[in-house]
């Protein structure tokens, strides 16, 4: 039994900042990013196999948990992150884009699997040629299924982009106008 | 005595119109697992009516397996039942196998018996954890999935996949169990008993449980064989058709197991059924390792299996044998097939019919969760809706295979 | 046990042709697989009959599916029987014009036929008189053409950067 002590606890870099006895001041962003990169809360949008690769990376072997995704929502109201696994059929296309447009802002999609990000093997004429179509899209992690590491690295690279978030991009001209390509107001 | 005057207070009231409210349930839902849509017609809490959708996610298998030469249409059939693709896979190549008319060595078949019979518990562990779930005993989805990654890395070790395996060929395997293989599923052997004993203690005797599992759901044996029902929802209400059995294939018939069968069809039942499977499942493990034979671990199919690297690049007919497989020079015999193996599900069938190319002309695959999720609405009428919830997990209805 | 098994195939045979001999047209074994193609017009009549003749009985439908045969112009339609109690297996197919396939249907003897049925009318655009819900059941129900005949196409049309010449289509 490995006893614990501060040698072997890994503790994340803290922003820079201006440090004193009792004190320590930084720009608002960096504390709001490191907040919110450990405290995502997926909603899993499992349509099939990757959906099963999706319960093996929460279950116990590689526990998507310690990232800090402990509560998973199926409200889109309460989830920030929208984890499409699985081919989306042009029938599922509007319920997908119905649920992104629940979500509130800040919202981040991450499309796991092949067929997600762009109909994967199925070329035919009732799959979505990938969700990229219908709504943006932050990550996208190949495979078929994608092995639940690589989903892991998926959701780190989210990490990293909710860190390095400016606070005023949701509102931003350029952010209003790519969602006004996809249509959603 | 005069007659009274007054009248009862229901007959005063003018008759109000029933009312019922309609519920949504899916496509996107946490409790159906998998995305089809039920719109219920509810008096209260108590469900009248059901009306299923499915479709939510047709890829339109049968008609890509027509643009597929044979051996690539092993990835297609991985991806129905997904939970246990092995099954789905040695299913194919045994339709194919009996188009060409090949005769399979026994040792193969004896590997494809361990292979499908992991599959088979891994596809029960998901449904019996799932229903669990759906009752609130998260404990036993925990470990029930760290029993499945064993199963994967054996998965890894004889085909490279963990969950659409794409396993073996037309013939057999791509190459024999090595001894990682046989070590990681002696392994497993010792180590799963104890936790599936475990789930068996959370679950089957737990006063919880039984109060919301039987009773619910239930299907007669009648009402069920007219909906075609097969598998372990079938044997639950109480008809003892297995295809191993029936129609014994990959010689199921050199092996000693039972069906179990339960009396009323209903959750508790199907829960009890896919548990004991379970059993009889690492019974029939432990018995092909004991009388595993010797021999190849293919058999003669130039005209499908791919010859090793090392000859083609010596010999000359295994480079012609290669080009010809790659390009797709083959004759088939011109024929209609339809050979069925017991899925996860129940009767998983391929009809194939060939008239001479690389291509099949018609594939049909005759999926059992497609063919009994018809019943649902009957099974659910006059209950209450969290009693529907655990009747669809119970079902096992898996999406990738209901819709095709 | 050989024996046994071609008794009850001729049984079968003798049952079927002592009442329907004019609406067979062919009666095959394709891989020990009894095969009868009949025509269209009694097809309800023959598998009710079938269900409740004692030589055969055949209670339980295991599937239903159309296929399309273009060179003749037609679509068929192939209903595979099982009798579970002498474990004997039957395959009837009836065959129908491509430009009005129309057929009743077989539910009110196998409630299982409903989602078949409905399938194959998806897929084909083979109409079942008398269905009780005859409405697509895996495509979007907009849709206008049946996709599993031969002549439409397999890939989503809507895409523009596969180029046809690297991708075969």
């Amino acid at each position: 039994m490995q006893t614990v002590s501060l040698d072997n606890v890994i503790v994340s870099d803290k922003p820079e900042g201006l440090e004193g006895a009792g004190f320590f001041a930084t720009s608002l962003e960096k504390v709001v990013g490191l907040a919110r990169k450990n405290s995502i809360w997926p909603l899993p949008f499992a349509t099939s196999c990757c959906g099963i690769e999706f319960m093996a990376t929460m279950g116990a072997h590689y526990d998507l948990a310690r990232f800090g995704s402990e509560r998973l929502s199926f409200s889109p109201r309460q989830a920030d992150l929208l984890m499409v696994m699985g081919t989306i059929a042009k029938k599922m296309g509007p319920v997908l884009r119905q649920v992104y447009e629940q979500m509130a802002e800040p919202r981040w999609v991450l499309s796991v699997g092949a067929c997600a990000c762009s109909g994967g093997i199925f070329d035919t004429y009732s799959v979505l040629q990938g969700i990229d179509r219908i709504i943006p899209v932050d990550v996208y992690v190949p495979g078929c299924p994608p092995r639940p590491e690589q989903i892991i690295e998926g959701i780190m690279n989210i990490q990293r982009l909710v860190e390095s978030e400016s606070l005023r991009r949701r509102n931003s001209p350029a952010y209003k106008a790519m969602l006004n390509n996809y249509g959603i107001e | 005595m005069e007659e009274t005057k007054y009248i009862a207070i229901d007959q005063a009231r003018p008759k109000e119109e029933k009312q019922y409210s309609y519920l949504n349930l899916g496509p996107t839902h946490p409790a159906t697992h998998g995305i089809f849509q039920n719109v219920l017609k509810m008096d209260g809490e108590v469900i009248v009516e059901a009306e299923p959708t499915i479709g939510y996610i047709h890829r339109a298998f049968e008609k890509l397996a027509e643009r597929r030469p044979f051996y690539q249409v092993t990835p297609l059939t991985d991806r129905m039942n997904y939970c246990s693709s092995p099954i789905n896979n040695i299913g194919w190549h045994m339709t194919v196998e009996k188009l060409l008319g090949v005769e399979i060595p026994k040792r193969v078949q004896y590997l494809r018996i361990i292979i499908m019979e992991l599959a088979r518990i891994t596809d029960h562990l998901v449904c019996n954890a799932v229903i669990g779930v759906d009752t609130g005993a998260l404990t036993g989805f925990v470990y029930m999935f760290q029993q499945r990654e064993h199963v994967y890395e054996i998965y890894e070790e004889v085909c490279g996949a963990r969950l659409t395996t794409n396993l073996g060929r037309i013939g057999g395997f791509e190459r024999d169990f090595s001894a990682k293989a046989w070590a990681k599923l002696d392994a497993f052997l010792k180590g799963f008993p104890v936790v599936l004993k475990e789930f068996e203690n959370l679950l089957t005797r737990n006063r919880i449980f039984m109060d919301r599992t039987i009773g619910v759901g239930g299907i007669s044996a009648e009402r069920a064989l007219n909906y075609s029902f097969t598998g372990p929802n079938l044997r639950a209400a109480g008809v003892d058709y297995d295809v191993r059995v029936a129609q014994p294939y990959c010689s199921y018939e050199d092996f000693d197991f039972s069906i179990p069968v339960g009396t009323q069809g209903d959750t508790y039942d199907r829960f009890m059924v896919r548990q004991e499977e379970m059993w009889q499942s690492l019974n029939i493990i432990h018995q092909a390792i004991k009388k595993m034979p010797e021999g190849p671990f293919h058999a003669a199919v130039p005209d499908f299996y791919l010859p090793p690297k090392e000859e083609v690049y010596n010999n000359m007919e295994a480079l012609i044998y290669h080009f010809k497989i790659v390009m797709g020079e083959t004759d088939v015999p011109k024929g209609e097939v339809y050979h069925s193996v017991e899925g996860g599900n129940g009767e998983l069938g391929f009809y194939l019919i060939s008239d001479g190319g690389r291509q099949p002309f018609r594939l049909h695959f005759r999926r059992p969760c497609f063919i009994y999720y018809q019943a649902y609405p009957e099974m659910i009428k006059g209950s209450m809706l969290s009693d529907a919830i655990l009747t669809l997990s119970s079902m096992n209805v898996i999406a990738g295979e209901l819709d095709a | 046990m050989e024996s046994n098994k071609a008794e009850l195939i001729e049984k079968i045979i003798d049952a079927l042709k002592e009442k329907y001999e004019d609406q067979v047209l062919g009666i095959d074994s394709p891989y020990e697989f009894l095969t009868v193609s009949l025509k269209q017009e009694k097809i309800v009549e023959i598998i009710r009959y079938l269900y409740d003749h004692p030589d055969t009985r055949f209670q339980f439908l295991t599937t239903l599916c159309g296929i399309h045969y273009p060179d003749q112009n037609s679509i068929a339609v192939m209903y595979q029987l099982h009798n579970m109690v002498t474990n004997q297996r039957i395959r009837l197919k009836i065959f129908l014009p491509e430009d009005n396939p129309v057929t009743p249907t077989i539910t009110p003897i196998f409630s299982g036929a409903n989602w078949m049925e409905r399938e194959t009318y998806d897929f084909y655009g083979v109409v079942f008189q008398g269905h009780p819900n005859l409405k697509r059941i895996l495509n979007v129900e907009e849709m206008i053409m049946f996709p599993m005949r031969k002549e439409f196409p397999l890939e989503d049309q809507v895409r523009e950067d596969k180029s046809d010449k690297m991708f075969g289509r």
